[in-house]
């Protein structure tokens, strides 16, 4: 394989401590070496240019059912942005969801590596290989979800964890999964007959057991295997005004529980797009509570958490969570997909357009940033936009740019029709810090690669980690425009993955060699489960036990991580 | 000896059984008994079997009869066409495996085609209804499971899906449906008096051409509003009596097919009926579910939905992809001359499509990929059979509620016979030497 030598660049890599020295970067055999180890090296010239490690995404919707749903109800989606293959490039098209080459491609430029499926419907685990398959240059894993599964609502209600640990093993393995993903647990269960558990303590329609009692089982169920990632969590009652009691509840339910996993990671639950689970008041009265939330992530160091930014764009909405989207049909009465799972989950799709004109939608836009500048520890918080929910991913950069920037922020102010309103019910405008690109390396890089449990390959520089290493044309240490920011980091100069240099000098230059991360957990062997899934394989399932398992040829190039929980 | 293979995937229709059992002899060649199969599912695994069976690409001579030729011949014909083709005509892809579609799309943008699947003549006005208004759907368990309002719209099930009643929809106990057929209230509108209306608690026998009167009617009965005496020839007491059954079941769903599809309307009757459906979501729960008739022709909309954004009517022929149905749709571009070759694999067009497009595929320069003799291969230049997917090759196939099932391969083709995947994969490499790519 070939040598790279990445010179005189501004390097950011919170895993080395290294904050904006000038450093040399070296890649052999796909790894990250020390410069020493390399021979005739092919020279990168990053004098000038920010260097850092490919950007991990721990929570994005880019391959599924639901995702596709998305793009074949949406063709105005693919309206004046669909673009000719060229070279090795194939064709593209889609803006909020793009098709999965676009997808593969618009992360590599904004030199993103390794992007996590966040919502993987157990029985649609082909569909979302499938697609995964078919996404360039990332390496990818996806998120199978359990908060609404009959086997987890069954054992969790007389609190078995080692059977509902048993299951979760036999699960990840047969839809090849890498994590334990939880939506709005019971609530779309309740959804099947059209209703919702709407806090902690709201029983799930005839399974009698609370969300509570979901939350805090799984949690315990996913340390007794000592998953690389913790538990992945979507709380109840999500997008309502008030609602951040609900999420300090569910926060609540991680207390007294310390991680069990040799893979490095922190925390025992991770909450993802917490901006939209961080509202007050009621109704109309909407209002931020950005602070109570983060002064609760800040001082408990078993959790997690990523932003949820809205981008202010029009964008297509997906989640697990299926009352939530007819709720929010009923909103915006734009058109709305709704698709419930068997014995699993369910999933509904709605456009929604995050408008500068809406005072609401402008709340949510301090409420995601204010939850990044009140981070404590940036190791703990992660920038996402739970694409395309709050907004399309490429917006990433934009984010990045209003967390380094109080004049981006107030320029963003500025055009707010309800400024006043949008002020009086937020923080933001209050706030002075400014992040820098060491902190934005945190969120974007080394953070999401711990909390997945996977800092072993991602997220830095050391030697040792995989060859991810992304060169922007942006010099720290000169004057800049906020603009610069977001310009530089959605088009990055160079790319190598896995030691390939996949972008060179912002041409898309390989398809990579992706791989598919799943997680193969060895359980004790436990008859009463094998003996629970064969029968409701054989009287609730539409499909047999034996067409259930997703199997190999459908991960082209996967790479699993074994964990042995057999005791 | 022989040997039983079990959980085999039907490759017949869009209900996608998976509990086949087939009978095939010790050394894999002979497929001997079908079990649990409906009688369209059985004949399609036995006439695998015949024994005139064509195993050899063939082409037509100038005095109209075949010609035995190679599979690198016929290859070689295909790829040519393909490339020296301005805008060709890539046909069906619904009788076959996401495997073999994904090859065919990269064909398609290889050579600057239009892809069109079997949608664009069935259920294609649904996909339009959907980018319209969207849809509230479920997978086919949570109907077993869970539905006691079962209404079949413009379908035959007993005829067209013959095991999704007793597999989904009507017989079985699920969880919550422990009573089977006696705690479900069936529904049957169609004009005429079909074997599925003959098992229906209610047949709604509309007039012919009325779907869209009698759903708007529903809607207008949901909310307790005045209806005239008669909507599409149903009494309106009957009306209120079917609105009041589905607002009080727990959970309702509506399968429909082709009667409501292709009949006038179109892909309004699917968007009014999708607003019944959301309607219904205010009183309780309720889904709407497209009966998809060749066993994948839902995956090849998947297929294309994440490769281009659109899941028929796809033309590539500008670089990228374009939508426009009633324009990048077949029989438009046929009866309009647009389309210089046409190229079908997974699809009978010679036998569904109107008799003036059959005629300009007849006309044109042509390649029929198929496993049987067909109207279609009467028509086209070349016929190249191929192995059954499903029974003598496997591969992912997605069933009418989207979940994709991997098909088993449950015996060998013939000797030296190509899969799908296999010819295509075979023509993209020779278009791509024939375009220096």
């Amino acid at each position: 394989m070939a040598e790279f030598l990445i010179k005189n660049g501004f390097v950011f890599d919170p895993v080395l401590g290294i904050k904006g020295d000038v450093a040399d970067v070296a890649i052999k055999d796909g790894k990250i070496v020390e410069t020493s180890a390399l021979r005739s090296p092919k020279v990168i010239d990053a004098t000038g240019k920010t260097v850092m490690a490919g950007g991990v995404d721990i929570h994005a919707h880019v391959a599924g059912p639901k995702v596709n749903i998305g793009r074949n109800f949406r063709p105005e989606d693919k309206l004046f942005n669909c673009t000719a293959g060229h070279g090795i490039e194939r064709m593209q098209g889609g803006f909020s969801v793009p098709t999965t080459i676009r997808t593969g491609y618009n992360y590599a430029h904004m030199g993103y590596t390794t992007v996590m499926e966040a919502a993987m419907p157990p029985l649609y685990a082909r569909h979302t290989h499938e697609e995964m398959r078919d996404t360039p240059i990332l390496d990818q894993g996806a998120y199978p979800v359990f908060g609404n599964n009959w086997f987890v609502l069954e054992y969790l209600k007389n609190h078995e964890i080692e059977n509902t640990a048993a299951y979760i093993a036999w699960l990840l393995r047969a839809t090849k999964g890498y994590a334990v993903k939880v939506v709005n647990p019971g609530g779309t269960e309740a959804w099947g007959w059209g209703l919702n558990c709407e806090n902690v303590h709201d029983p799930v329609p005839y399974f009698d057991i609370t969300p509570a009692q979901i939350i805090k089982g799984l949690i315990e169920a996913n340390e007794y295997l000592g998953l690389p990632h913790s538990m992945h969590m979507h709380a109840n009652n999500l997008g309502t005004p008030g609602n951040y009691t609900t999420t300090l509840d569910s926060f609540k339910l991680s207390e007294g529980i310390k991680p069990n996993s040799k893979f490095g990671r922190a925390q025992v639950m991770h909450h993802t797009h917490v901006q939209f689970h961080s509202y007050g008041g009621e109704g109309f009265n909407f209002e931020s509570k950005a602070p109570e939330i983060m002064d609760y992530v800040n001082t408990h160091d078993n959790i997690t958490i990523d932003l949820g930014c809205v981008t202010l764009d029009e964008t297509t909405t997906m989640t697990a969570d299926g009352p939530f989207e007819h709720h929010l049909t009923e909103l915006n009465h734009l058109k709305w997909a709704n698709a419930d799972v068997e014995l699993e989950t369910g999933s509904g799709v709605v456009p929604f357009v995050y408008s500068a004109n809406n005072k609401a939608n402008a709340i949510q836009w301090c409420i995601g940033l204010e939850l990044g500048l009140l981070a404590k520890d940036p190791m703990r918080v992660f920038l996402t936009t739970d694409h395309p929910n709050a907004g399309p991913f490429i917006r990433y950069p934009r984010i990045m740019k209003w967390l380094m920037s109080q004049e981006a922020r107030d320029q963003q102010f500025d055009a707010f029709k309800h400024k006043d309103k949008v002020i009086e019910a937020t923080n933001l405008a209050g706030m002075d810090r400014e992040l820098s690109l060491y902190e934005i390396a945190q969120m974007t890089r080394a953070g999401p690669a711990k909390a997945l449990g996977l800092s072993h390959m991602y997220g830095g520089l050391a030697p040792g980690l995989d060859g991810d290493v992304a060169v922007y044309d942006f010099n720290p240490n000169e004057p800049y425009a906020p603009d610069d920011i977001e310009k530089a980091f959605l088009n990055a100069k160079h790319l190598f993955k896995s030691g390939v240099q996949v972008i060179s000098d912002h041409e898309i230059a390989s398809n990579g060699n992706k791989r598919t991360l799943w997680v193969n957990a060895r359980a004790n062997e436990n008859p009463q489960v094998m003996r629970d899934i064969k029968e409701k394989f054989l009287r609730y399932y539409t499909v047999t036990l034996n067409n259930y398992e997703v199997t190999g040829h459908y991960l082209r190039n996967p790479h699993v991580i074994e964990v042995d929980a057999t005791q | 000896m022989t040997r039983t293979v079990t959980d085999v995937i039907c490759p017949f229709c869009g209900t996608l059984c998976d509990d086949l059992e087939v009978v095939v002899s010790d050394d894999g060649k002979d497929l001997l008994e079908v079990y649990n199969a409906c009688a369209i599912g059985a004949e399609k695994f036995l006439h695998s079997q015949a024994k005139d069976r064509i195993t050899r690409p063939r082409m037509r001579q100038e005095d109209g009869s075949w010609k035995e030729i190679s599979y690198d011949e016929a290859v070689n014909y295909t790829a040519r066409m393909l490339a020296d083709a301005k805008k060709p005509l890539m046909y069906g892809w619904s009788s076959t495996n996401c495997e073999a579609q994904s090859v065919g799309a990269e064909i398609g943008e290889a050579v600057g085609a239009v892809m069109d699947n079997t949608a664009t003549v069935c259920h294609g006005t649904s996909l339009i209804a959907v980018q319209d208004i969207g849809i509230p759907s479920c997978t086919l368990g949570e109907v077993k499971n869970r539905a006691d309002r079962v209404l079949f719209w413009g379908c035959n099930p007993a005829h067209a899906h013959p095991r999704h009643m007793s597999r989904y929809s009507i017989f079985p106990r699920g969880f919550f449906t422990g009573k089977g057929h006696t705690g479900r209230k069936v529904i049957v509108v169609d004009p005429r008096p079909t074997d599925t209306a003959s098992l229906a608690d209610i047949h709604l026998q509309v007039e012919q051409g009325h779907d869209y009167e009698l759903l708007d009617a529903l809607r207008v009965a949901f909310r307790g509003e005045k209806l005239p005496d008669f909507v599409g020839g149903i009494p309106k007491a009957k009306i209120y009596e079917v609105a009041e059954t589905l607002k009080s079941g727990r959970f309702a769903i509506i399968f429909f097919g082709m009667g409501v599809t292709q009949s006038i309307g179109k892909n309004h009757n699917i968007d009014i009926a999708i607003a019944v459906t959301r309607d219904l979501n205010e009183y309780t729960k309720a889904a709407i579910m497209p009966m998809r008739g060749h066993y994948n022709v839902t995956g090849s909309g998947q297929v294309w939905g994440w490769q281009f954004g659109f899941p028929f009517a796809v033309d590539l022929s500008r670089g990228f992809a374009r939508y426009n149905p009633g324009e990048t749709t077949s029989n438009d571009l046929l009866r309009r001359d647009e389309v210089d070759a046409v190229f079908v694999l997974g699809s009978d067009p010679g036998a569904h499509f109107p008799f003036s497009s059959v005629k300009k595929i007849y006309d044109l320069p042509s390649v029929v990929i198929d496993p049987h003799e067909t109207p279609t291969s009467e028509v086209c230049k070349v016929h190249v059979p191929v192995a059954f997917v499903g029974v003598e090759i496997g591969g992912c196939a997605y069933r009418m509620d989207n979940v994709p099932i991997e098909t088993r391969k449950v015996v060998d083709a013939p000797e030296g016979m190509m899969t799908d995947e296999e010819f295509l994969t075979r023509v993209l490499a020779r278009v791509k030497e024939l375009k220096g790519v």
